[in-house]
């Protein structure tokens, strides 16, 4: 187990330098210089503006720039917003318990309705049941974000009044943020009324994230569902006379959610790049509105460093999910 | 039924929101972006504006609100020296700073702190120069370190400028947010206890509201600042709920979470203004969209086909399909909203034959080739640049003149147009301080011809010594009549074809009551109030 473990880190390496010189490489591929953008049409003097791009190191030779910020990253620092002039990281971190928030309701809403809905089509095959949901499933993974999002907030916030438009809490109520989860913080603020606003804030960008890991967790649910349902050891239970709850319950699901549990992993990375859509949508503070902010600026250091960060996140529950899928299932910490 | 009834739960605590707070009035600003920071002398941002020095602080003079007009402000009045050159301010007495929970006012404000705010920008030996990155882009733009030669504290209440040359404009620069004034007396408590930066994080002013709190691109709380001296605003809590996207702006007024939003999508005007919640105002931009001839290249250098080219535009056309009712077609260099708005100039009509004439004069009986630059962004005096560089090269063709669309990224284009690679390039200016000389002499001098925000390269003796010295003169009836002039051969040389000045909207819920529209295009709300 330890050298599957073992093994598994050391890919995180070659991943590392992937993702810092593609994010280094892009940033600086777009056309646009940072200080043009900040000056607008007033413009700003040539020497000021050598001054500044020394300032910021732009001066220097693209590789040298790339040399200082890995050993930089190394040592842990990750620099400063050109705009803002904070660390990197501090802002990171301010934002990120509410993208993280954000996405696991996202993915608890999507676990909860898209695992149900495949073992139904999958026992129901070939009903309409299973064609309605396979279908509205398709519907829903090419749906694009931004528009289903706007259209959940036309219906259920401007129509109907039943959520809040956007934001995290209504602006009536102020929570000292103790861990950064505005759930958990409203409920230690103890002020009447703001665990309630938390949630109903939650719910439309919950279920315009979780839209897409949605249809996917259902139809892996199914096709996987669908296989286990014929294996012979199924036939066997079945056989036996085990009630049919029971055949599907305990004996088919736990070999079925195998592929599942890796498409949940996988899933994390698609969260936060839908998280930069959802979260501009509804004004939710969190780091994917925080990079595309960035990018706009072209706020370098936010975004290398940004960037940086979200693919450590996902590197790192990937590393988990693989972890914990070797000891779900043997055979592949056995592999060689 | 059981949804219904969930749903019917959310929808109170949605609305809980805004109606169970009658007896605090709490007004909701959705915002379209978070500030850079808290301190407006180190930002350019109109969004950090709003969130600083428009609500929150003040300045010596300050423009009346709704009005390019320069008034009294922490200064109650001043003396200008008859050489233009020194400024006296007698400082109002009895101002007091906000109180926050980290910091109580031992005294009022004073010359100290009006030195404060001017040092640190413009003092490089200031113990906070370098603070938050010590990068004054306005002061800087704006000239202030060649222009003032001191700045010297006659007594506690009485603060002199000494200029290096007379600069009319100077009063009108002293009103712009740069000139903020911050509390000496917090900036060196900060300094003492080792935490310098609040003074640009958790900024202690004088102004109509105090910051409460920010929570970092979600929400930013102010409250009256109960002992304002020009009396506590009509609200007590001032709430900016950031939320970049215009729709959902829109559907948050719509649902009463907001008040007032800035930046609808002209899409959603006709709808707004058919809603009896919902209010639109609107008022014309303190703006300019131009296309600029660059006069260093020929033909351009040829003022027969500057003119030429700017008869064969067929300008409604164009504000028709471009600007969507957002935009008026300009004929003056500056929008009407600035004094000295010449109304007599006539504009070039649209006239092709005439155009084709002027060019056959010009040694061009069958045109010529150049190109036009079009921006890539969407700016309010100019929402479809490309489109617009379109329908151009469609008129131009008719007389002859084949044109090729040019565009870059935006940074990019910016530099490039002020290194005058364009043969003809649109963009605009937005007013700083409300000055004709701000678009006059930033954007049609000789010195800004070298300088590049002179985008037509034009260095015209006539129309440079007027406007040169209506910067020496102090005097606004003189001052006008100058600009007047300037206008007039500015119209005649055809430096650029003026092709609109925006048309700004304010959509608010119906209860706001007497928000005015700030020509700098702020959002201020001191003297807003909410209807019972």
């Amino acid at each position: 187990m330890l050298a599957f473990i073992l093994k598994r880190i050391a890919l995180v390496i070659p991943t590392f330098i992937g993702v810092t010189l593609l994010t280094f490489a892009l940033i600086r591929l777009v056309p646009g210089d940072p200080i043009e953008l900040l000056a607008g049409e007033r413009g700003i003097d040539p020497e000021r503006h050598a001054a500044l791009r020394a300032e910021l190191g732009l001066d220097k030779p693209i590789v040298s720039q790339y040399g200082i910020y890995i050993s930089d990253v190394l040592s842990g620092d990750l620099g400063r917003s050109i705009v803002t002039k904070t660390p990197v990281l501090d802002e990171f971190l301010s934002l990120f318990p509410a993208t993280v928030e954000l996405a696991l309701c996202a993915i608890l809403f999507a676990i909860a309705i898209g695992i149900p809905l495949g073992i139904f089509a999958a026992v129901k095959r070939g009903s309409v049941f299973d064609y309605t949901t396979m279908g509205v499933a398709l519907t829903g993974y090419s749906m694009p974000i931004f528009w289903w999002a706007l259209l959940l907030i036309l219906l259920f916030s401007v129509q109907l009044g039943w959520t809040p438009v956007s934001g995290r809490l209504s602006v009536m109520y102020y929570v000292e943020s103790v861990t950064g989860f505005m759930l958990i913080d409203t409920l230690l603020s103890g002020e009447k009324g703001a665990f309630q606003s938390a949630v109903s804030h939650l719910i439309l960008p919950a279920i315009a994230l979780g839209t897409i890991p949605l249809a996917v967790i259902a139809r892996m649910t199914r096709s996987s569902m669908l296989e286990v349902l014929g294996e012979d050891y199924i036939r066997t239970a079945r056989a036996k006379g085990l009630a049919p709850f029971r055949v599907i319950a305990l004996h088919a699901l736990r070999n079925a959610l195998i592929p599942v549990v890796t498409v949940i992993g996988l899933a994390v990375g698609v969260l936060f790049a839908g998280a930069i859509l959802t979260e501009t949508i509804f004004a939710w503070p969190g780091v994917g509105k925080w990079l595309v902010e960035s990018v706009r600026r072209r706020d370098y250091p936010v975004l290398q460093g940004g960037v940086l960060l979200v693919a450590t996140v996902v590197m790192a529950v990937n590393l988990f999910v693989d972890i914990l899928y070797g000891l779900i299932n043997p055979r592949i910490r056995h592999q060689r | 039924m059981t949804i219904r009834m969930v749903g019917a739960a959310l929808g109170v605590v949605a609305t809980l929101g805004l109606t169970s707070v009658a007896h605090a009035k709490t007004f909701v600003f959705c915002s379209e972006g978070s500030p850079e920071g808290f301190n407006p002398s180190l930002y350019t941002a109109g969004t950090t504006f709003d969130a600083t020095s428009r609500n929150m602080l003040n300045r010596l003079v300050e423009f009346e609100r709704g009005t390019t007009k320069i008034g009294p402000g922490l200064a109650e009045s001043w003396e200008v020296s008859d050489d233009g050159l020194t400024y006296t301010f007698n400082l109002r007495k009895g101002v007091k700073f906000h109180t926050t929970k980290d910091f109580t006012p031992s005294r009022e404000f004073n010359a100290d702190d009006v030195l404060y705010s001017f040092n640190r920008q413009g003092d490089p030996n200031h113990p906070d120069h370098k603070l938050s990155g010590g990068q004054y882009e306005y002061y800087n733009s704006m000239g202030m370190p060649d222009l003032i030669k001191s700045i010297d504290k006659v007594d506690d209440h009485t603060v002199r400028f000494v200029l290096n040359k007379p600069e009319a404009p100077f009063i009108a620069n002293l009103g712009m947010p740069f000139a903020s004034i911050l509390s000496a007396e917090y900036a060196d408590k900060m300094r003492a206890a080792g935490t310098p930066d609040d003074i640009d994080q958790n900024p202690v002013g004088t102004g109509p509201f105090q910051l409460v709190n920010y929570q970092k691109d979600a929400v930013i709380r102010y409250k009256a600042h109960p002992d304002y001296w020009g009396g506590k605003a009509p609200i007590d809590n001032l709430v900016f709920a950031i939320t970049p996207d215009a729709a959902v702006r829109y559907a948050k007024l719509q649902a009463g979470e907001c008040h007032l939003m800035p930046y609808p999508n002209p899409a959603d005007l006709e709808a707004m203004k058919a809603d009896p919640a919902i209010n639109v105002m609107e008022k014309e931009g303190l703006n300019v969209g131009y296309l600029g001839f660059n006069t260093e290249k020929k033909p351009f250098d040829d003022k027969r086909v500057r003119q030429a080219l700017s008869m064969a535009i067929n300008k409604d056309a164009i504000i028709d399909a471009i600007y969507l009712g957002a935009g008026k077609k300009a004929k003056n260099p500056i929008p009407p909203t600035i004094w000295s708005y010449n109304d007599e100039i006539e504009d070039y009509k649209y006239d092709p034959a005439a155009a084709k004439k002027l060019l056959a004069d010009a040694g061009y009986p069958e045109g010529f080739e150049t190109d036009i630059w079009a921006m890539p962004v969407q700016r309010p005096y100019n929402p479809n640049a490309r489109r617009m560089a379109e329908m151009v090269q469609a008129d131009w063709e008719k007389v002859g003149v084949k044109a090729k669309i040019v565009t870059f990224e935006w940074g990019e284009y910016l530099k490039r147009s002020k290194e005058g690679e364009h043969q003809t390039v649109m963009l605009g200016w937005t007013g700083d301080n409300g000055d004709p000389d701000n678009f006059l002499y930033v954007l049609l001098g000789c010195e800004a011809a070298k300088g590049g925000t002179n985008r037509a390269r034009w260095c015209h003796q006539p129309f440079e010594d007027l406007i040169v010295e209506a910067k020496r003169t102090s005097d606004v009836d003189k001052r006008t009549e100058l600009y007047e002039q300037a206008q007039v051969i500015f119209k005649e040389e055809a430096p650029w074809v003026t092709l609109a000045h925006s048309v700004v909207f304010q959509p608010m819920r119906a209860e706001v009551e007497d928000f005015r529209i700030d020509p700098f295009g702020g959002h201020i709300f001191y003297g807003v109030d909410l209807k019972e």
